[in-house]
């Protein structure tokens, strides 16, 4: 059975934090080389994605735990996985390997699970981060003109990360925070050129990221003209993670419930992160207010970002359990005019 | 069931095109090929005007904004990334979405790459062929814009009726079935042509054009149509009333036929409705073909319509508001056009440049933070604000040096500010933001950049020799690299104030986990805006010392309430929370010059004055503030002075009529400690003092206090006790005070009894560490230090959070023989009389310190009570405000 299929019968879970899990570890400097990286002259530690290489255990088991909590979709530990990103380490001649360890330990992991319990087939969504630069916002207050990053070299460094991903074996491609939609353009824009010179296709999944109490994108734009921005790629879903709790993504994801054709995901942060960067909210507390979503059938994939754990996981999977997903034809039915 | 073709576009809000919508109009004079101003402003490279042609367009009602730049003297490419980048950054022009115009593809592929909504790009055709065609749809399509197509193939541009609806049919068929365009994005523009030009072939332009407009709509599903609409009056230019009526009515039957977006100059149209009937007979006569001699009769009658012009409307009532109101408008509203006029206005008004940065340009970016964080500005007008004020800032620098050089001054920097994003980061957002608000406030700032380690930020730090450290960071684990930061500059001897900033960041972190590595000042700025006073405070000759006393005060106040609210969470059993007992150094042992009591009587008030500590005087009368900084104080200052000099007078009255007696008495005793009790040794018989022991969980390898800690084991040490007091003789002066009604008076009698309290147990510390008990006898301790408690020693009292207990000063008071030595007297529950009085116990060693008892469990309260021989009853009820149970 493939994902839109199940989609039409439930409401699909999506993973938790990956950077949460991984700070359990403790992890030290030389967690993150391996032989060939012991020399590096760069610091690593904090370079997450680098462990699905040098510590692919620790990643390979957090994707077990989410499995085991009934998740139906993991996502690769990629979130800075393009050249862009690896720059700040001095990484880049390492982006093809990472991508593509990353999606194969994955998928080894989704094919275990899968094997275990055939009726439900696990996924794995290649996540595409953000990178850390603007494509529409200049860093330099004296000169808004200016860009650290173009659109050319965004969709070049995406479609690398794009072909490494599909070369490892990922089942979905998800872009995912984001904050700047011209980013998420070139990312779209990338993997599009990759599906026509690999001549496959697999589906898209896009979630962008409200940061700000105005409800909008860090780039300035509105849920809607988000929502509009990246609707001329047939997506499997749209949705918003990070920077927010669940209740606070609720109308958000209301807006996108009722202006999109595609699939609507979530997948928020386990609150904001309190005064001591702590993430509060309990798996008990989380799954009760994405319990309000699925009552108002606002949502057909739901998961966990910054913060949340397989426990949070394993509520918010018994909740989804309980209601049907969003159905597709909702648009249609206003469309009688 | 239709399909749901609508178009949707997007700037930074969306742009819905709905049956309802009726007509979008686009902005069209930001086109190099249509304003001669626009080209102007372009090939001079002053972008910031042709920003103000781009916000005009928006602001008369714009819904799109058309962008050409097909100029041959013109870098197309450059000209468009360049404008399309700095429109991005201009909130007010960006939230609507972008018609992309130029003949040329790489110039349409260079906006299409800038733009993060959801564009129109105008326009491609069949012209070279469908190759071609194909290619740039497909293009489009990944780019996610919607198209203009216009009427024009291989054989070229269609003028008739037939040739329209021929090209736009096939071309639209291309599109859906082989391109996959979706219908809805699909707009066609089958030419506009002028009309009237005299020749007889074009008198049908219009009426073709409504024709295949009509056919579009009703043929080819999804499709929009759309046009240029000034291109119909070509040959009336120059007669502006003319146009005008004809523009409009030329769109009400375009519209009437389904033209539904189209490019016009809002202040190039006239309302339908009011154009005058002879006028607009003439023109729809010409528009509709209508007679033969149409072109000939609206010429002659163009003649007599006299040039009327309109006005502009655009709202500049602010522009009338004082000065400061005006520059916090601009500021809020990111306007640049008046910034220098207004400053220079503001500069007038003040003594020096510096203090229209301080006061109302700080004041109106304050407005800015307050709007950005309650969600009604978003960033990139905040990073709008942040040039205004750099313009305005930019204004007043050469004011500013002239006056540097006048005061023989040259270095016109405020102080030298390194920023860096902590390793491990790469969030530089707000740090830049921050950067530049304190740049535009005359700081040199030095930017580290992003994942900059520790070691770097040091050693630039010594380098530079800069005044302040501002440490930003984004994601949660920064908040740890920011506590290691202030780890190293400590362990570097460094005292350099260190800012903290960023999302995560917040004032409690910074008080808890941050502020107690470092001696220098630690400050959480929340935003931008708060950076500059901070830094101005922190950096200040005058100020400086002060505020980082007071900023390392109110840190370890909030630093105690955040325990507070902690304590309730864990404990430790009383068992556990004793192994982790503070065991004092027996050498460190001083005998006392005597043990037992000894009484000080009449002691001297005028000595003692040199001791009050005023601060909490002029908190008792509710007034916040430092002595003696709060004299000076611009909201309290005032009434400080008066209260201050009346407190004065009325204690030099009481000193020269010694009217209040002090007295003390002061005892020490060989002590030894057994556990949370000590023994006092009382001439052969033993006398124990009970005391708690804090149980709520700390970090590990913090110790877990009580006071017999200060007292050492199994050998003999010292304890020592005393109460004084500085209000015997106090009823008669109240009670005078109070049969005059005086309330003033006899309020301000008892707080100075109360000083006079203070300062006497103050005294009598010092006589004891220097010579009753000289474990301290080469001190030397400016007032300042002794109200800071900076000696060696503590002096806690019953009742007090180090040791709650108030029924304990039962036992010290048996051991003083208070009443009878000083006339000091306990109440039944514990209060002493007169109330003008201290009492507490003295600890010699240096390992004691005060500290806060906090919450404790019932295990150490069963065990308590049965130490002290009561009830645990009677135990939780004098410590039921202690106890986590």
């Amino acid at each position: 059975m493939n994902i839109e299929q199940l989609l039409a019968k439930r409401v699909l879970v999506l993973d938790g934090a990956m950077g949460t899990m991984i700070q359990r570890h403790h992890l030290e400097e030389q967690d993150f080389r391996n032989a060939a990286l012991a020399n590096h002259p760069h610091p690593l530690k904090g370079n997450n994605d680098l462990l699905s290489i040098t510590k692919p255990e620790i990643i390979k088991d957090i994707h077990r735990q989410y499995f085991e909590a009934g998740a139906d979709i993991c996502e690769t530990n990629t979130f800075s996985g393009t050249t862009i990103a690896q720059a700040d380490y001095h990484l880049e001649f390492l982006v093809d390997e990472l991508n593509y360890q990353s999606a194969k330990i994955a998928k080894e992991v989704a094919n275990e699970f899968t094997a275990l319990n055939p009726n439900k087939p696990r996924f794995v969504a290649g996540s595409i981060g953000p990178t850390n630069r603007t494509a529409s916002l200049s860093p330099d207050v004296n000169d808004p003109g200016y860009r650290a990053v173009n659109y050319d070299q965004l969709v070049i460094a995406y479609k690398q990360q794009v072909k490494g991903l599909i070369d490892g074996g990922v089942d979905l491609l998800l872009v995912e925070t984001i904050f700047d939609t011209l980013n998420a353009k070139a990312a779209l824009f990338a993997i599009e050129e990759v599906f026509e010179e690999l001549n496959c296709r697999m589906p898209i999944m896009v979630s962008g990221t409200i940061t700000d109490a105005s409800g909008r994108t860090l780039s300035g734009q509105t849920t809607e003209a988000f929502l509009i921005s990246v609707s001329h790629i047939p997506l499997l879903s749209i949705g918003l993670n990070c920077a927010l709790g669940a209740a606070a993504l609720r109308p958000y994801l209301q807006i996108l419930s009722n202006k999109s054709e595609f699939h609507i995901s979530a997948h928020p942060n386990a609150g904001l992160p309190n005064e001591m960067g702590q993430y509060d909210e309990s798996p008990a507390y989380m799954a009760q207010q994405i319990e309000v979503f699925l009552k108002e059938g606002l949502v057909n994939i739901i998961g966990g970002c910054c913060g949340t754990t397989p426990d949070h996981i394993k509520a918010i999977a018994e909740v989804a359990a309980k209601y049907a997903p969003r159905p597709l034809e909702k648009l249609q039915s206003t469309d009688n005019n | 069931m239709k399909k749901d073709y609508t178009l949707k576009l997007s700037g930074l809000e969306p742009l819905v095109v709905t049956p309802e919508s009726n007509f979008v109009n686009v902005g069209e004079r930001t086109n190099v090929t249509g304003s001669a101003k626009f080209l102007k402003l372009i090939k001079e490279g002053n972008y910031d005007e042709a920003l103000a042609v781009a916000r005009e367009q928006v602001e008369g009602g714009a819904q799109i904004i058309d962008v050409n730049m097909d100029e041959g003297m013109l870098d197309g490419v450059e000209a468009m990334t360049r404008f399309l980048n700095l429109v991005a950054a201009e909130p007010d022009i960006a939230r609507v979405p972008i018609m992309i115009d130029s003949s040329k593809w790489p110039i349409i592929e260079a906006g299409l790459k800038v733009v993060q909504g959801k564009c129109v790009v105008n326009s491609i055709s069949l012209k070279a062929g469908e190759d071609e065609f194909i290619h740039q749809a497909k293009l489009i399509k990944r780019y996610g814009a919607a198209v203009i197509v216009m009427a024009f193939d291989e054989q070229g541009q269609a003028d008739t009726y037939e040739r329209r609806i021929e090209i736009c049919e096939r071309a639209y068929h291309i599109l859906v079935d082989t391109v996959g365009f979706f219908p809805g994005d699909i707009i066609f523009d089958p030419n506009i042509f002028p009309v009237a030009t005299g020749m007889e072939e074009h008198n049908n332009n219009a009426v073709d054009f409504f024709r295949a407009t009509k056919w579009i709509r009703e043929n080819l599903a999804g499709a929009h149509v759309s046009g240029g609409v000034s291109n119909v009056s070509f040959s009336f230019r120059g007669n502006n009333t003319v146009r005008e009526a004809m523009h409009a009515a030329f769109l009400y039957h375009a519209i009437q036929h389904g033209m539904d977006m189209g490019i016009v100059n809002p202040s190039m149209l006239e309302v339908y409705d009011d154009i005058p009937k002879d006028l607009l007979e003439h023109v729809e006569d010409v528009l509709l073909n209508r007679r033969a001699d149409a072109t000939e009769r609206l010429l002659t009658f163009a003649e007599t319509v006299k040039q009327k012009g309109k006005t502009e409307k655009v709202d500049e009532a602010w522009r009338s508001k004082p000065v400061e109101e005006r520059l916090s408008y601009a500021l809020v509203k990111g306007i640049v056009d008046f910034i220098d006029a207004d400053t220079e206005e503001a500069r007038q008004q003040f003594n020096r440049p510096l203090e229209v940065i301080e006061g109302p340009l700080m004041a109106g970016m304050n407005v800015v933070g307050d709007l950005f964080s309650s969600g009604k500005m978003f960033l990139p007008q905040v990073v709008k604000s942040a040039r205004v004020m750099k313009k305005a800032v930019a204004y007043l620098m050469p004011f500013m040096e002239e006056e540097k050089l006048k005061s023989g001054n040259t270095s016109n920097s405020q102080g030298k500010i390194l920023m860096a994003t902590v390793k491990g980061d790469v969030h530089d957002i707000g740090k830049n933001i921050v950067g530049v608000v304190l740049a535009c406030n005359n700081f040199d700032i030095i930017d580290m950049g992003v994942m900059v380690p520790t070691e770097k930020i040091i050693a630039k730090a010594i380098e530079e020799n800069v005044d302040v450290i501002g440490l930003s960071g984004l994601i949660t684990p920064s908040l740890d690299e920011m506590v290691g930061v202030a780890k190293e500059l400590e362990r570097a001897g460094l005292k350099t104030p260190l800012l903290i900033g960023g999302a995560t960041t917040s004032r409690v972190h910074t008080a808890v986990k941050i502020d107690p590595h470092y001696s220098g000042s630690v400050v959480h700025v929340v935003d931008a805006s708060k950076s500059v006073p901070v830094v101005q405070k922190l950096i200040g000759k005058e100020a400086g010392p002060l505020f980082h006393q007071n900023i390392k005060e109110d840190y370890a106040k909030y630093r105690e309430e955040y325990a507070n609210r902690q304590r309730e969470k864990k404990y430790l059993s009383i068992e556990q929370a004793r192994s982790f007992d503070v065991k004092v150094d027996a050498k460190n042992i001083v005998k006392p010059t005597f043990t037992g009591t000894k009484v000080f009587e009449h002691i001297d008030l005028e000595m003692l004055k040199a001791y009050i500590d005023w601060t909490p005087f002029f908190q008792t009368w509710e007034l916040a503030g430092k002595y003696p900084q709060i004299l000076n104080d611009e909201v309290v200052g005032k009434e400080a002075t008066k209260l201050f000099k009346d407190a004065n007078l009325l204690l030099n009255q009481i000193i020269a009529e010694k009217s209040l007696q002090a007295n003390a008495v002061v005892g020490f005793w060989p002590a030894n400690r057994q556990g949370d009790d000590v023994k006092l040794d009382i001439a052969g018989t033993t006398t124990t003092l009970h005391f708690l022991r804090q149980q709520n969980e700390k970090a590990s390898g913090q110790q877990y206090h009580c006071l017999s800690d200060f007292v050492a084991e199994n050998t003999t040490d010292y304890m020592g006790g005393f109460a004084v007091t500085a209000g015997i003789g106090i009823e008669k002066l109240v009670a005078a005070f109070e049969a005059d009604h005086d309330d003033y008076h006899s309020i301000m009698v008892k707080a100075i009894a109360d000083r006079l309290a203070e300062a006497l147990a103050e005294y009598m510390h010092e006589l004891v560490r220097t010579e009753l008990w000289p474990y301290a006898p080469n001190e030397n301790l400016s007032k300042t230090d002794l109200i800071k408690e900076a000696y060696q020693g503590i002096r806690p009292a019953p009742g007090y959070p180090a040791c709650p207990d108030h029924t304990e000063k039962k036992t010290l008071f048996n051991l003083l023989d208070a009443e009878k030595t000083i006339g000091l007297s306990l109440t039944d529950s514990y209060a002493m009389y007169p109330t003008a009085a201290v009492c507490g116990y003295y600890f010699s060693h240096p390992e004691a310190k005060y500290f806060g008892l906090g919450k404790i469990q019932k295990d150490q309260v069963t065990d308590y009570a049965k130490r002290k021989g009561l009830s645990l009853e009677e135990t939780e009820k004098w410590l039921a405000p202690n106890l986590a149970y």
